[in-house]
């Protein structure tokens, strides 16, 4: 065991862990990547055709929100220009509310709904997801502080 | 008054730090030993300056002096006492001061107890730690004043986040950051070692213990932190790869590569570079850390653009602080003079190759965290890197990990033997595959990565077990009382800690197999089945507490039967609670820990005819998370108390006894 070739193992495990990393982050990100949409880029079809999970953001419409059976809801997620309709089956979070911000993440249906596999939850009422912020400011319908 | 105390005190703090900061590395570069005697005195003045600081914030906490922005921003005089104390930490400004009071006592330890350090390293190590402390002192007094006066005095607070109100929260950030800020005092002394350009196995006997007291500090507020998340959040998760969270989990990660490394240091004189530069990354890491959490980078712009001047001091004190300890590592390091030789199989290897795997896995964390802010900075697309992309990238970097940390500790120094380190694990190995075909012989719904899990975490905790049952029977069982006597504590904290990491896999893997969850909308007299109980709502009252009011939900627990009802077993008080001074509403989940794991009841809002939305689960092996990570902590704690990291302890190889011997070297003798 010369210093060199202590050297050159070094190297070749490094570069080893390396390049296992890159693989395994390259193909992480190719399928695990949530983008995200506001209801004016969905109502547009601005997405990939491709029929993937992501994420919509805005505010629950007021008077949008209804009760479907036991622990099913619908409501419309805006951003004061177009909206879309949300259906989503489970406990909503505490803050989830009309008028309030919120993200949705799942997938649109053909027929247009989209179907939330989860409402995220948020950790108190002065938070707005930053998304959600900037469509709304996309927008101009930005009322809070920059 | 005592708020200008706190605001003089502080001004006083950093005034001293910039002097510790210079002088005294004058002083060690021209060998003047009066400059170098500026140091000590100086590190404990700042210590006790912060401290007065700290406790003069705390004081106009506990009197709710709203004349005092910070306590207008985050307290309420309705609040309990305990909480106005804890809400010290619980904003921008007070965590910032409780960062610097652990980052001035760290120094102050150093000060205090590092006597028999050389006087030049000493006073380097204090200067470096003196200049992190004009950095943050800078940042709090010029950006980020705690003491800042708000005129008209408001009447009432505006209270602190009801989430926050919580025990398990309450001392989960103090912990958090004796981890981070622990590291400091690592880059610190390697800082230290590569101005003085010397790295020797006795610097890493210094540098050991406090990095060791960090991670277990870090363990143990992560661990907090995932605790809290399980209870309060109220859907029983206890990790979510948030940024917030991976901030605390990528130092924790080099710290621990760091950890291995230096012993590597300590026994063998080698990997010098590799471990500078470990304990450079650490600490930026937790740099890192802090300022995203604390800035809110990644949940929004917001505090960048309310607030310029921070967000440009946060940037321009990384680049300061990484960069300029990298370009010294660059000139520095090629002096560092090169160690001992190794074979690739060899303790050393096995060393090498978890600082490989940890601080790659710690790199795939760092691009998750850090990717969704490029992308949106570059292309303004907005993505989120969710769980399974962390499961995709860090989950098969930690198996082999995992595998190895097993093999490791059985190979000798140098030179090893592989496939007899393998034959000694043979028992080891049957047991595990055993418990694999068991459990898939007997439970349903397994899956191969429950089976895999199952073998993997019986490997590591009998496996761990192993190096100590080698010492304590090597030579038959005559004398193996006097030998597990003579056992060195590192020895016992390193099986402590890797038993630790199985049971924590153990625990992840039936958890995450066998969990189940029913969600069911709940009238009064209704019963849910979950796991062999069932749950009966008794009813729903409301109930007051000191700031809030509560929907009390009763349960009434039986255990499943074919026909009837059992006798109650216990009874279940979940609660949604709305509080006075918040617009926020929090979920008290019900937990009622059995042997098998824990029943987990959260209830909902009411549909307005009547019924409750009602969430029950059964978490099966959820305590094995806990008692693993304590099992980790308890292990470093261990560790620490060995004689060798004992100031001024004798060392034991002057001691009669041959077991002894072997405790002064433990991994040497074998």
């Amino acid at each position: 065991m010369t210093r060199k070739r202590q050297r050159m193992i070094f190297v070749l495990s490094g570069l080893g862990a390396l390049g296992l990393a890159t693989g395994l982050t390259l193909f992480a990100l190719r399928d695990n990547l949530v983008f995200f949409y506001s209801p004016t880029q969905v109502v547009l079809r601005e997405m990939p055709v491709e029929n993937r999970n992501f994420r919509i953001g805005g505010l629950v419409e007021a008077g949008s929100l209804e009760r479907v059976g036991a622990d099913t809801i619908r409501f419309a997620v805006t951003d004061t220009a177009n909206a879309v309709r949300v259906t989503y089956t489970g406990l909503v979070p505490n803050l989830f509310k009309e008028g309030q911000g919120v993200v949705a993440e799942g997938r649109l249906g053909t027929d247009g709904v989209f179907v939330a596999s989860s409402i995220l939850a948020k950790h108190d009422e002065t938070y707005m997801p930053k998304e959600v912020m900037d469509a709304l400011k996309a927008q101009g319908n930005w009322k809070g502080g920059d | 008054m005592v708020a200008e105390l706190g605001h003089f005190a502080l001004i006083v703090a950093m005034v001293v730090a910039a002097v510790q900061a210079t002088v005294p590395l004058v002083g060690a570069a021209r060998g003047a030993d009066e400059l170098i005697a500026v140091a000590r005195p100086a590190a404990l003045i700042q210590f006790l300056m912060a401290g007065v600081a700290f406790f003069a914030l705390m004081y106009c906490f506990v009197q709710s002096d709203f004349s005092v922005l910070t306590v207008f921003q985050s307290s309420h005089s309705l609040k309990p006492l305990l909480y106005k104390v804890t809400g010290v930490w619980g904003n921008h400004e007070g965590s910032l001061l409780l960062w610097i009071l652990i980052l001035t006592g760290f120094g102050a330890a150093v000060a205090a107890f590092g006597t028999n350090l050389p006087p030049t390293l000493a006073a380097r190590v204090l200067a470096v730690q003196a200049m992190i402390g004009v950095g943050f002192l800078a940042f709090i007094l010029f950006t980020s004043n705690p003491f800042e006066r708000v005129f008209p005095v408001p009447l009432e607070g505006r209270g602190l986040n009801p989430l926050l109100q919580d025990p398990g929260l309450a001392i989960h950030p103090p912990f958090l950051y004796l981890g981070y800020v622990g590291f400091s005092l690592a880059f610190s002394f390697a800082v230290a070692a590569l101005i003085e350009g010397r790295v020797d196995p006795a610097w890493a006997r210094w540098v050991r213990p406090w990095t060791l007291a960090a991670w277990c500090f870090l363990t143990t507020g992560i661990t907090l932190g995932s605790w809290w998340a399980y209870y309060e959040l109220g859907w029983g998760g206890f990790w979510f790869w948030d940024p917030v969270e991976n901030a605390s989990f990528m130092p924790w990660l080099a710290g621990t590569a760091l950890l291995h490394s230096a012993i590597v240091v300590e026994r063998r004189d080698t990997l010098k570079a590799w471990t500078i530069l470990l304990a450079i990354l650490t600490f930026s890491l937790s740099l890192l850390g802090t300022f995203i959490v604390r800035s809110g980078v990644l949940t929004s712009v917001h505090a960048f653009a309310t607030d310029p001047a921070r967000g440009l001091f946060i940037l321009g004190f990384l680049v300061v602080v990484i960069g300029g300890s990298l370009a010294l590592f660059a000139v520095r390091a090629p002096a560092l003079k090169a160690g001992g030789l190794f074979a690739p199989i060899s303790r050393e290897g096995a060393l090498v190759l978890n600082n490989l795997l940890l601080a790659t896995a710690c790199a795939t964390v760092l691009l998750g965290t850090l990717y969704p802010l490029f992308l949106d900075a570059l292309t303004g697309e907005k993505v989120s890197v969710g769980p399974p992309f962390f499961n995709a990238t860090f989950g098969p970097l930690m198996v082999p990990l995992l595998v190895a940390m097993v093999v490791g500790p059985l190979l000798p120094w140098k030179r090893g033997d592989l496939r007899g380190a393998l034959e000694r694990l043979r028992f080891t190995f049957l047991v595990a595959a055993s418990a694999g075909v068991t459990v898939y012989a007997m439970a349903t719904d397994t899956s191969l990565a429950a089976i895999g899990g199952i073998i993997l975490a019986t490997w590591i905790i009998l496996g761990g077990l192993r190096p100590l049952y080698e010492r304590v029977f090597r030579g038959g069982v005559a004398g193996s009382a006097e030998r597990l006597r003579a056992l060195p504590r590192s020895a016992i904290g390193m099986a402590f800690a890797h038993c630790g990491i199985g049971v924590i896999v153990m625990g992840l893997t039936v958890l995450l197999t066998w969990q189940v969850e029913r969600d069911q909308v709940m009238r009064v007299g209704d019963a849910m089945n979950v796991s062999g109980y069932t749950i009966v709502l008794r009813g729903v009252q409301s109930a007051a507490g000191p700031n809030y009011v509560a929907q009390r939900a009763n349960f009434d627990v039986h255990r499943t039967r074919s026909e009837g009802l059992g006798p109650v077993l216990m009874t279940l008080h979940p609660e949604k609670r709305s509080y006075v001074d918040s617009p926020q509403v929090t979920t008290e989940a019900a937990i009622e820990p059995t042997v098998m794991g824990d029943l987990y009841v959260v209830v909902g809002d009411a549909d307005g005819t009547g019924g409750y939305a009602v969430r029950g689960y059964f978490k099966p092996f959820v305590h094995w998370l806990w008692f693993g990570a304590a099992l980790m902590v308890a292990g470093g704690v261990v560790s620490l108390t060995d004689r060798r990291h004992r100031v001024g302890a004798p060392s034991a190889r002057k001691s009669r006894d041959p077991g002894a011997l072997a405790g002064a070297h433990p991994s040497a003798a074998e």
